[in-house]
């Protein structure tokens, strides 16, 4: 392995290899920063370009494009609060209302910071213990899909602060629009309307768009009445390094989104999306100041972005040694280990292990890489919440419209995205966040596919309740479950304890 | 005042931008079933220097899959043969049928073709109350791919041999699981198909890809799967493979025996083609047949197929259309029997 990795190490400081990777990490924050544009999309359409590549350099640009399109996401979900990749989602909730603050390069310096800490802890577990972390993915059964689904809905809890009835609401209009299109088990067409290019149910990115976006656009406009502008972005001198030094302060909070990152990477079919929900959930439950985040505070930011980009480094786990891609980006990159003659499994590791550890030697590279970018890039970048939004408006409108399209090439997801626009647009009105509509979208199909795959499984062995409450991993989720749901309930008695031990004091001193 | 104006100016761009998407895409009557007898071929006055500008290669799926890999391949060959460009893009959803729908309400003028499933373009009319698009509307213009499929177990489960797993099954009927990608796709079928011809009642498990479903036999979730030739080369080491569809033996595999030769008529596979907008004139119809025919017999290309477990063929137009039809009518019987 020693010699494979140091013949690895001169293969990364190849200076075409090497530059060519960060050119792939540019090209991916831009494709990531642009909504519509996916980190799946550019891969793809980078795939045919790097077949003419020698192996280590193919797989060093696709690599640094993956790293750089999940990150990118961040940029627009900070500046214009709209997710830019799924992976953004989480990002949105702390990184726009900073902005609103005028902490705009507060929050994209936080976001470098933090993807590029995550990543290197991501890669760094990939590099170390993959061969060991595949069979954590092969444990993964439908029972536990089901247990993680709902783990992941109890975070609504968390997200609908305000009002939990008004959170559950959302959450259900969430999963009911998930049902739309095919059904997993019989194939029935469900909620088509006599559309059949809903047969293919919604697009989460068209959601998002339209849920984040449509809603903003309409912020802008009615800002234009009052003489009042948003914070101007203006570099300041010394903010970056203050975000830097705030952030080392809670090591803990970087190194905890990053291992949840990982592991949901590791589990095939749960993305950065939810990796980076989870995380700032925990993130909030470990807070000493929860009140704080959704308000604008780095600190949700980190969780978020730390999380999604080691998840990057995560899917790649049961990639490289079961074959079995952990996302769908990771999903392209398997085509391209095919079309290079690289077959996933323990081989990649032994007989091609120079080019294996290149491409993981690489991806630290990569994460590094994408700090410096982030670091200078976010000065320039932040400028664009300057522009008045006379013209920002109608071009933000542009983008939505092609990014929507885009996707799929589906005129009726565009339709789809004005409507939702309009109904995000009211909701908000009313008080309801878009984050559990969105987080019921995403968990609906995975928690409706593991239930009924773990059905099927438990009338074919005679025992259903064996089947969902028995199984060890199972166990530990549906505790984590509980917990999880009875959180905002804990913690709301515990702050009224601590006010009225305040108020107590408050008095005491008073008398005396 | 000034707000009114911008919102305007905004509703102004959402117009315009939509405009742009719905010029750009070119598609007519998106959103419309096919009705019936709109499908007669409308008039196209045939053009001798067919193809005279790009022609687009419509791959129903995500970009990555195995069809796109496929169209990558082809596609530097088709454009010199052609002498235009080749352009690939993608309309992913429903298995398939969200691209196939486009292709039939698409203007048959040569310059549209998609990329086709066999028996996804049969099953999902059959099996849905409005696909889109029907089975009949498509018009083959070749099959260049064939994937096999097989039943495999684990490499530590207690069947060696595909008699003693139809044991198994027919003392316990329901216990069995088979994990497939997909319902009424050719997993499923294949599925089906075997349950009818043995007698037997298994636990078909769909799930949502070929990655999910390697994951869950890997991980022991299910006792078996019906999965292609491609994924069985794949994971060879850690399978036992009881039987495999096919006339004969399968190049990559020569020790597994067909479900042919175990005496079940069976032969389960994916076959992947091209199709063109039904009315699309004969003559160029023709030349993109002739072109698939080329690139079909080139030996690099059948080379690189068999060894990651795929067996190349090439049915021209007319074999192709014969292959649908008989296909067509094995899976109608084979769900009808089943009501």
């Amino acid at each position: 392995m020693l010699e494979n990795f140091v013949v690895a190490l001169g293969n990364v400081f190849d200076p075409v290899s090497f530059i060519l990777m960060l050119v792939g990490v540019s090209a991916g924050i831009l494709v990531g920063a642009l909504p519509g544009l996916t980190a799946t999309m550019a891969l793809a359409i980078l795939v045919p370009f790097t077949f003419t590549m020698p192996a280590t350099t193919a797989l060093m640009v696709l690599g640094g494009v993956y790293v750089g399109a999940i990150y990118g996401g961040c940029i627009a979900a900070i500046l214009v609060n709209t997710p830019g990749t799924p992976s953004a989602i989480a990002t949105t909730f702390d990184g726009y209302p900073l902005t609103k603050k005028g902490k705009a390069e507060h929050a994209l310096v936080a976001a470098a910071y933090s993807s590029s800490v995550g990543g290197l802890i991501g890669a760094i577990i990939l590099l170390l213990f993959s061969p060991l972390l595949a069979n954590v993915a092969l444990k993964f059964g439908h029972p536990e899909y089901f247990w993680l689904a709902i783990f992941g809905l109890t975070i609504i809890a968390t997200l609908a602060s305000k009002s939990i009835i008004k959170g559950l609401m959302g959450g259900a209009l969430g999963l009911l629009l998930g049902t739309i299109g095919i059904s997993p088990i019989g194939g029935d067409m469900r909620f088509t309307f006599g559309f059949w290019q809903l047969q293919a149910g919604l697009q989460l990115i068209v959601a998002l768009i339209g849920f984040f976006c449509i809603p903003e656009i309409f912020n802008m406009v009615e800002r234009t009445m009052e003489k009042t502008k948003i914070n101007l972005f203006k570099h300041q001198k010394g903010v970056a390094w203050s975000v830097i030094k705030e952030l080392n302060r809670k090591p803990m909070l970087l190194f905890r989104s990053a291992i949840i990152g990982a592991f949901v990477g590791i589990v095939p079919g749960a993305g950065g999306n939810i990796a980076a929900l989870v995380s700032y959930n925990e993130a909030i439950r470990f807070s000493k100041t929860p009140e704080e985040f959704g308000k604008g505070t780095i600190d949700g930011v980190a969780a978020a972005e730390a999380s999604n980009n080691s998840e990057v480094c995560g899917s790649l786990v049961p990639l490289l040694t079961l074959g079995i891609p952990g996302a769908a980006p990771a999903a392209v990159l398997l085509g391209a280990l095919m079309l290079q003659g690289l077959r996933p499994g323990p081989e990649l590791y032994t007989v091609f292990g120079e080019i294996t550890y290149t491409f993981l030697i690489s991806l630290i590279f990569a994460n590094i890489a994408l700090f410096f970018l982030g670091f200078y890039g976010s000065r320039f970048v932040a400028r664009v919440i300057n522009i008045s939004p006379a013209y920002l408006a109608p071009i933000v409108v542009f983008m939505c419209v092609i990014g929507s399209y885009s996707i799929r090439n589906n005129m009726l997801d565009v339709y789809i995205m004005v409507l939702f626009g309009l109904i995000g647009y009211v909701t908000r009105k009313l008080g309801y966040h878009p984050g559990p509509i969105v987080l019921g979208l995403i968990l609906g199909s995975i928690a409706e596919n593991g239930l009924v795959q773990s059905m099927l499984m438990g009338k074919a062995q005679g025992n259903m309740i064996a089947m969902f409450f028995t199984r060890p991993i199972s166990i530990v989720l549906i505790i984590l479950c509980l917990i999880s749901a009875a959180w905002p309930f804990i913690s709301d008695k515990r702050q009224r304890k601590i006010e009225e031990m305040k108020k107590r004091l408050e008095g005491e001193t008073h008398a005396n | 005042m000034r707000k009114v104006k911008l919102l305007g100016l905004c509703l102004l761009v959402l117009l315009l931008s939509m405009a742009l998407v719905v010029g750009c895409s070119g598609t007519k009557d998106e959103g419309k079933a096919p009705e019936e007898g709109k499908d007669a071929p409308k008039e196209v006055t045939v053009d001798p220097n067919y193809p005279s500008s790009p022609i687009t290669y419509l791959i129903p799926f995500d970009p990555g899959g195995q069809s796109d890999v496929e169209a990558r391949r082809q596609q530097p060959l088709l454009e010199k043969i052609l002498g235009t460009s080749v352009i690939v893009t993608y309309k992913a959803g429903g298995g398939g049928a969200v691209g196939w729908s486009e292709l039939v309400n698409h203007k048959p003028d040569g310059y549209f073709m998609a990329g086709i499933n066999v028996p996804h373009i049969i099953l999902q009319p059959l099996s849905r109350d409005n696909a889109g698009y029907k089975t009949e509307q498509i018009e083959p213009v070749a099959f260049f791919q064939r994937t096999p499929v097989g039943l495999a177990v684990q490499k530590d489960s207690p069947f060696d041999t595909l008699e003693e797993f139809i044991e198994y099954a027919k003392a316990n009927p329901g216990a069995v699981t088979v994990g497939g990608s997909g319902t009424f796709s050719g997993h499923h079928i294949a599925a089906i198909e075997f349950e009818a011809l043995t007698g037997v009642t298994l636990t078909y498990v769909p799930f949502t890809g070929a990655a999910p479903q390697m994951q869950a036999f890997l991980g022991k979730h299910v006792a078996a799967v019906m999965a292609n030739s491609d994924a069985l080369v794949q994971y060879e080491d850690s399978m036992k493979i009881l039987a495999f569809g096919g006339t004969e033996r399968f190049e990559a595999l020569p020790d597994v025996p067909t479900f042919i030769e175990k005496g079940y008529d069976m032969i389960p596979s994916i076959d992947r083609g091209v199709a063109v907008p039904p009315g699309t004139p004969e003559e160029y119809k023709k030349k993109l047949s002739d072109a698939f025919m080329e690139v079909a017999n080139d030996e690099n290309l059948r080379k690189q197929m068999i060894e990651q477990g795929f067996v190349p063929v090439a049915m021209d137009m007319n074999e192709a259309q014969a292959y649908l039809d008989e296909m067509t009518k094995t899976y109608t019987e084979l769900l009808e029997s089943l009501k």
